[in-house]
């Protein structure tokens, strides 16, 4: 599904390398998390796959079921499939959650060849998903994120992916800011989306969202660079040691 | 009428030495200055435009807009957009009254008989006495401290326009439908509104003004009176058009005031609101759109709002969106006069610039001569969000859909001074139309 290889990722505007020869493959159906100190670059490569300004591959490739992502601009990328969950979701003021998503949805559908929901579809979808997901009427009609809580708004990231239904989800710390309850709320709501033909890749920096969702691989990312693989077990021995014994044993 | 009034309009004559006529001659001398009621009222805005002269290049409340366009005899001619004309709101009952050039249609109109309102013209002013003694005065009020020529000039020549009293509350707005006949039309028209003690009026504008248009509103709003005033012209329609609100506000009473503009040539339209009574309330608003590559584009919003009462609440918003060498000016003032406590005045003006071609030039102005009162006044330029921009494109939604979107967000404030959601609606609708190109009138 997705392949990046040896990727080395730059500021645009200042001579800072911050992805430097990142490889990685998640494969069709799996669940990859990615753990790591503050500032070692899970973020940035979040943007980088989904296409924010800002950032130069020097070297190194990103590819989506063959196809290369970094030649694509944002909207095709999600058109392809790809969906990130933000850190820091951004507020709009002024345009109402329901418009939004309801555009971006019949957006791709329409980028992808297939027929435009109706209001009527749309809505029916919208609001059983954002039952699910205990995000109410009220929060739909606002403006996107506009007044939310941290933790709502991450839960719409969870409705977005719902309604979007990306084969490619990338979720970057949605579990920080989250209630216990809120917690398991997103975390149902992503093991619903799992299948054999849909994977995840989420970046967080507790294991306790791992016990939830239970990923395949757990990758240890420092530096720009993933450091270390292994499986669950990864994260448990992070929870408890920290990254130092980790860090030192890869050099 | 009196002929008085008709001989103090002609041009004086200088005698003795022959002197190159001044501008304002010049300007007076291609009017076809009216001879009918108000003919005091008349003569002395063209005593006042005398005094005060037409404003020239030095003059301050100039500084950002050329008045030359305005100054000359005659307005350029334009070319007449093409395409049928769907004025908003078509989906609203409501009572329209039809102006060709300025001038009152009543074959075109609707009937004027409705319940709570009294309708009559300036050209026919019959059975409008509660008019005399009123016609006239808020604009000359309005003249201090800043000179307003173009309102002098509207009072004393404006061919036609509305009297209206409202005495209770309609069942529907009142729509004035502007149309064009002529693409070298100079329309020069006078509304004046007075809307008495609890009653409520919903005023609406559309349509096509002249080639070159100067419109004057006054609004005396008694104890406890609202007036909600939108004004939505044509979009990429060429002109040079001028307007003045002069407002009285009275004890009580409610103004909102909101004016849509897209596109056009040179365009000013000042509001000058005065608070005479306690617990008024006034809001002016206005969301513009500008594209210089639909030709020259200049709009400029000069608001002056006088807090003279208790516990006033006044609010300015406005906000323009520019591209491609547009320019956009504002210029708002909120002056609190002695004794005036409790004011609560807001002001804020925002320019969103679609690229670096465009400019914005604000003046805000806040003048306090009370000590227990709550101004503030902001203004911005800048540019689109790029965040904002990424998320909505990484959720699939195109580029330029999503610049729509942020324009729309932009504007949201200006929006929300609509207070009928309906007509928000419809408004939010066309723009979003306009902006993603799938209509144009
Ligand atoms: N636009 C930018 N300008 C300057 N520095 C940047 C920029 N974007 C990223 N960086 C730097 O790159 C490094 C990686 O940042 P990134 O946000 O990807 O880290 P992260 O792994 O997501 O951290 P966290 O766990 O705190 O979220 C940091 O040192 C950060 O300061
Ligand atoms: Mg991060």
């Amino acid at each position: 599904m997705l392949k990046i290889n040896n990727l080395h990722v730059k500021l645009e505007e200042e001579d800072k390398q911050i992805l430097k020869g990142l490889s990685l493959e998640v494969p069709a159906g799996q669940v990859h998390a990615i753990m790591g100190p503050n500032g070692s670059g899970k973020s940035t490569l979040s943007y980088v796959l989904s296409g924010r300004d800002g950032y130069e591959v020097t070297e190194g490739e990103a590819t989506l079921d063959g196809a290369s992502l970094l030649d694509m601009e944002p909207e095709e990328r999600a058109a392809a499939g790809l969906f990130l969950a933000f850190q820091y979701p951004v507020e709009i003021p002024g345009v109402g959650n329901m418009t939004f998503l309801r555009t971006a949805v019949n957006a791709q559908r329409k980028a992808r060849g297939e027929a435009e929901l109706s209001s009527g579809e749309f809505l029916k979808a919208v609001r059983a998903k954002a039952a699910e997901l205990q995000i109410s009427p009220d929060m739909l009609k606002r403006p996107v994120n506009v007044g939310f809580s941290g933790g709502e708004k991450k839960r719409n990231e969870i409705l977005q992916m719902a309604m979007l239904e990306p084969r490619m989800c990338i979720m970057d710390e949605t579990d920080s800011g989250l209630d216990v309850d809120a917690m398991r709320l997103v975390s149902d709501g992503v093991n619903a989306l799992r299948d054999a033909g849909r994977s995840f890749l989420v970046i967080t920096h507790y294991q306790r969202l791992l016990n939830h969702i239970q990923p395949d691989v757990v990758h240890i990312m420092a530096n720009g660079r993933i450091v270390k693989s292994g499986g669950p077990e990864l994260a448990l021995e992070v929870e408890e040691n920290g990254y130092g014994d980790l860090l030192a044993e890869a050099g | 009428m009196s002929d008085i009034a008709v001989k103090d309009m002609q041009v004086p004559q200088v005698s003795g030495t022959a002197k190159a006529p001044d501008a304002l001659d010049q300007r007076l001398a291609a009017l076809d200055l009216p001879k009918g009621a108000f003919a005091a009222a008349r003569a002395d805005a063209l005593a006042r435009l005398r005094a005060m002269g037409l404003p020239g290049p030095r003059d301050e409340y100039w500084r950002y807009t050329d008045p030359r366009p305005f100054n000359a005899p005659e307005p350029a001619a334009i070319a007449r957009i093409e395409g049928p004309d769907s004025p908003l709101f078509a989906s609203r009952d409501k009572l329209t009254l039809v102006f060709v050039d300025g001038v009152f249609d009543a074959a075109a109109s609707d009937d004027l008989a409705l319940d709570g309102i009294e309708i009559t013209t300036l050209a026919n002013p019959l059975g409008a006495e509660w008019a005399d003694g009123l016609f006239g005065t808020l604009e000359a009020a309005g003249q201090s401290p800043v000179r307003r020529p173009f309102a002098a000039l509207n009072t004393a020549a404006a061919r036609d326009g509305l009297l209206i009293r409202v005495t209770g509350k309609p069942a529907k707005p009142v729509h004035v439908l502007h149309r064009r006949a002529s693409d070298k039309a100079d329309a020069i028209w006078h509304h004046l509104i007075r809307v008495e003690k609890g009653a409520e009026l919903t005023l609406l504008e559309t349509g096509s003004v002249g080639a070159r248009s100067n419109g004057v509103i006054e609004v005396d709003l008694a104890p406890g009176a609202k007036l909600h005033h939108i004004t939505a012209k044509r979009a990429n329609d060429a002109k040079v058009g001028l307007s003045h609100l002069f407002a009285r506000v009275a004890a009580e009473a409610v103004l909102k005031s909101f004016a849509l503009a897209v596109n056009g040539t040179t365009m000013r339209q000042e509001s000058v609101i005065d608070m005479v009574g306690d617990d008024a309330v006034a809001h002016v608003a206005a969301a513009v759109l500008g594209d210089g590559d639909e030709g020259p584009f200049h709009h400029d919003d000069t608001v002056f709002v006088t807090h003279g009462a208790l516990r006033g609440e006044s609010r300015q918003v406005f906000k323009k969106v520019l591209k491609n060498g547009a320019t956009g000016v504002f210029q708002g003032k909120i002056l609190v006069k002695p004794g005036a406590q409790k004011t609560d005045g807001y002001q804020i003006s925002q320019a969103l610039l679609l690229d670096e071609a465009s400019q914005f030039l604000a003046k805000p102005e806040l003048e306090i001569y009370a000590d227990d009162v709550k101004c503030s006044h902001g203004s911005t330029t800048g540019a689109i969000d790029e965040d904002a921009l990424f998320y909505l494109r990484s959720r699939g939604v195109p580029h330029d859909r999503a610049i729509v979107f942020l324009v729309l967000s932009f504007l949201a404030d200006a929006l929300e001074e609509v207070e009928d959601e309906g007509l928000r609606d419809e408004i939010n609708e066309r723009l979003d139309a306009w902006l993603t190109g799938r209509g144009r009138a």
